[in-house]
């Protein structure tokens, strides 16, 4: 895999304000792509994935959303603090994003040949019968039988997989260098979530894009991500290679996730269970976030909150039971 | 796990059909129907968890509902306890759903949101008058004790609840009038993996301590693989396959069962599954296929296939096939 860096994210944090106080969603966050990788993003509803994604494209409704710290490095430039017009330019052309439900990301009265060629104009000079012909060229790319036909079609006359497709269309037809796929196969049946996936993976060997893959299918994580981010309550708590993460889960988050996922390939009478809620957003405890969840958790753990640390695995965990402050602890206690 | 076939048949549905008008477009056009469940016959017996799996459109969903004849099905029989649920009268149907219970899949979309807990509980206890007044207080704190809630939540209302809280709540008010078949309609879809297991644990507590058979329905087929005693596959309105857990996940035999099972993704990134990849999408139940309805993606299809509907064949003792080759297949 080459080693180039194409997206850095910084310490990033964005925060909600209302009524109710300041939430926290997304808590500072770190993590590198490179050039034709796929990072997973997973975790459970409201673990700040999703605005992870939406941050580093600048599309947090503000307010009450705001970024409020850290960086977004994209080609040497600081995403955070470029003005709307640069950002503007860049959206759906160096860096573009899928989302779950095509129905709601696309104009429903509008034929999707004419959608795409929408979004070609916008960023590159080509006129009007050029950016069709692109477009239509686009919907063969990602395996759409007839184009021609199709692309004169609106949304409500193509099937939920062949929407996706378009959506994929439109976010690879400027040749971005970064796609983000917010949760792009959850909304699809099984076997065409697997056409769905073929074609991603193909498309970015052939591109050679970096993907960041949003999700909580962990086995949609295994099948497709180089390397995984697992998140919970804002912040990343492990962050590994896929092999190391599903062979060496450290974090007790995610080695109660692993087990409490029922098996294809076994029996078993009771499953693993996570005991306990995820903590309010608007009252986050001051120590580990999932220390009222873990089995492990000691004062030490309710008291401070862990740094994410590295590990010798090569994956880097924020839990203190891979610190030293762990084994001095026990002495204490 | 139960041995099925000792236990006593608890439902019957012989023939079922249900097909849904479709409105023409122009008028002289022939009246035109979709064919959501298209004559699909099974048995559920006592205690037994049977799944439905099968993919959006495949009628799993429409099944359970002209089982509890939420939609008034086209043609076929449901025998329960010898007396055919679609013939009943409006009275005697509404005794008959004490028995036959329901879970959606969004608990918050089927809670009353003006209601309280104890509101719900007492209205679902009072329709079917299962629990004598005096008893319904005791009564509610002994369910919310079986679902795994507090006393306390009986005096709070549905939004103050979680996901999964509030499916425990719709399992509670299930619960209330003493069922015997719980349908659960994707009653997990919609929760995070460990809500999941929480309730899947609870639901399969619950029949062991009740004696309750299910019917699940779920596309979900490694939550199916967990909590069934049978699954049955069905495709565009037909049953395609239907057998004992071990049996349908250890040799699948309808190519459709294959390409599903070969297309779930595992979570172990050393597993590399041979994958089945079907093309194109599936075919509109206004106009379903001649023949085999998975023709048309069928990889081993062949002219038999597109003018001869198979007949179903058991390939092993309970475990049911229809293709023209289940034998073939069943061997290889």
């Amino acid at each position: 895999m080459s080693k180039e860096v194409i997206l850095e994210v910084k310490n990033l944090q964005t925060h909600f304000t209302t009524k109710r106080g300041t939430s926290k969603a997304v808590d500072g966050i770190d993590f590198t792509l490179h050039k034709g990788e796929t990072l997973g993003i997973v975790g459970e509803s409201g673990c700040g994935k999703s605005i992870t994604s939406l941050s580093i494209l600048r599309l947090i409704p503000s307010p009450p959303g705001k970024i409020a710290g850290g960086e977004v490095l994209f080609k040497g430039r600081n995403l955070v603090e470029l003005p709307e017009s640069e950002m503007r330019k860049l959206r759906g052309n160096e860096i573009s994003m899928i989302f779950q439900e095509p129905m709601t990301s696309l104009n429903p009265v509008l034929p999707v040949g004419e959608q795409i060629a929408e979004a070609i104009r916008l960023h590159q000079k080509l006129n009007k019968k050029e950016a069709a012909k692109k477009a239509v060229e686009m919907l063969r790319l990602v395996g759409i039988p007839s184009p021609e036909k199709r692309a004169k079609q609106e949304p409500f006359q193509l099937s939920g997989g062949m929407r996706q497709r378009v959506m994929i269309a439109m976010a690879l037809s400027c040749n971005p260098e970064v796609l983000i796929a917010d949760e792009p196969t959850t909304a699809l049946d099984v076997t065409i979530q697997a056409q769905i996936l073929r074609l991603m993976k193909e498309l970015q060997e052939r591109l050679g894009m970096g993907v960041i893959l949003i999700t909580h299918d962990l086995g949609v994580v295994a099948e497709t991500c180089d390397k995984v981010a697992v998140m919970y309550a804002g912040n990343i708590v492990e962050h590994a290679t896929t092999e190391t993460l599903f062979e060496t889960p450290l974090h007790p988050y995610t080695q109660g996730l692993l087990a409490s996922l029922p098996k294809i390939d076994e029996d078993q009478e009771e499953l693993y269970t996570i005991e306990g809620n995820v903590p309010s957003a608007f009252n986050m405890p001051s120590g580990c976030r999932f220390a009222s969840r873990c089995p492990l958790a000691t004062n030490l753990c309710r008291e401070y909150k862990p740094e994410l640390i590295e590990h010798e695995s090569g994956s880097k965990v924020r839990c203190w039971v891979y610190s030293n402050k762990w084994q001095e602890q026990e002495v204490v206690v | 796990m139960i041995n099925v076939q000792e236990q006593k048949v608890l439902l019957e549905v012989q023939n079922l059909k249900q097909y849904f008008p479709v409105k023409r477009e122009k008028l002289l056009q022939p009246k035109l129907s979709v064919k959501a469940v298209d004559d699909i016959s099974f048995t559920l017996r006592e205690g037994e968890t049977l799944s439905i799996v099968g993919e959006s459109g495949c009628g799993k969903s429409t099944t359970g509902r002209a089982i509890l004849r939420l939609d008034e099905p086209t043609a076929g029989k449901v025998v329960y306890n010898g007396k055919n649920i679609l013939e009943l009268s409006k009275k005697d149907l509404r005794t008959l759903r004490g028995d036959l219970q329901v879970i959606f899949q969004d608990p918050f979309a089927s809670l009353n949101p003006r209601q309280t807990i104890q509101q719900i509980l007492s209205e679902a206890m009072s329709i079917q008058n299962s629990v004598q007044k005096e008893l319904r207080k005791d009564r509610m704190r002994e369910l919310m004790h079986l679902v795994g809630l507090p006393e306390e939540a009986l005096s709070r209302h549905p939004h103050e609840f979680s996901g999964g809280q509030r499916q425990r709540i719709g399992i509670a008010r299930a619960l209330a009038v003493n069922p015997k078949l719980i349908i659960c309609d994707e009653a997990v879809s919609a929760l995070d993996v460990s809500i999941q297991a929480q309730i899947l644990n609870l639901l399969k507590r619950l029949q062991r301590q009740l004696n309750l058979t299910f019917l699940f329905i779920s596309h979900d087929l490694s939550v199916v693989r967990h909590i069934s005693d049978r699954v049955m596959v069905m495709y565009l309105g037909k049953v395609v396959e239907i057998a004992p857990k071990h049996a349908l996940f250890d040799q699948p035999t309808h190519p459709y069962t294959r390409a599903l099972l070969s297309s779930i993704p595992v979570p172990n990134p050393k597993v590399q599954t041979e994958r089945i990849l079907l093309s194109g999408d599936v075919p509109s139940p206004i106009n379903p296929p001649s023949g085999c309805r998975f023709h048309t993606r069928c990889p081993f299809a062949t002219e038999l296939c597109s003018s001869k509907e198979p007949e179903t064949v058991e390939v092993q003792n309970g475990h049911y096939v229809a293709c023209h080759y289940a034998n073939d297949f069943f061997s290889a």
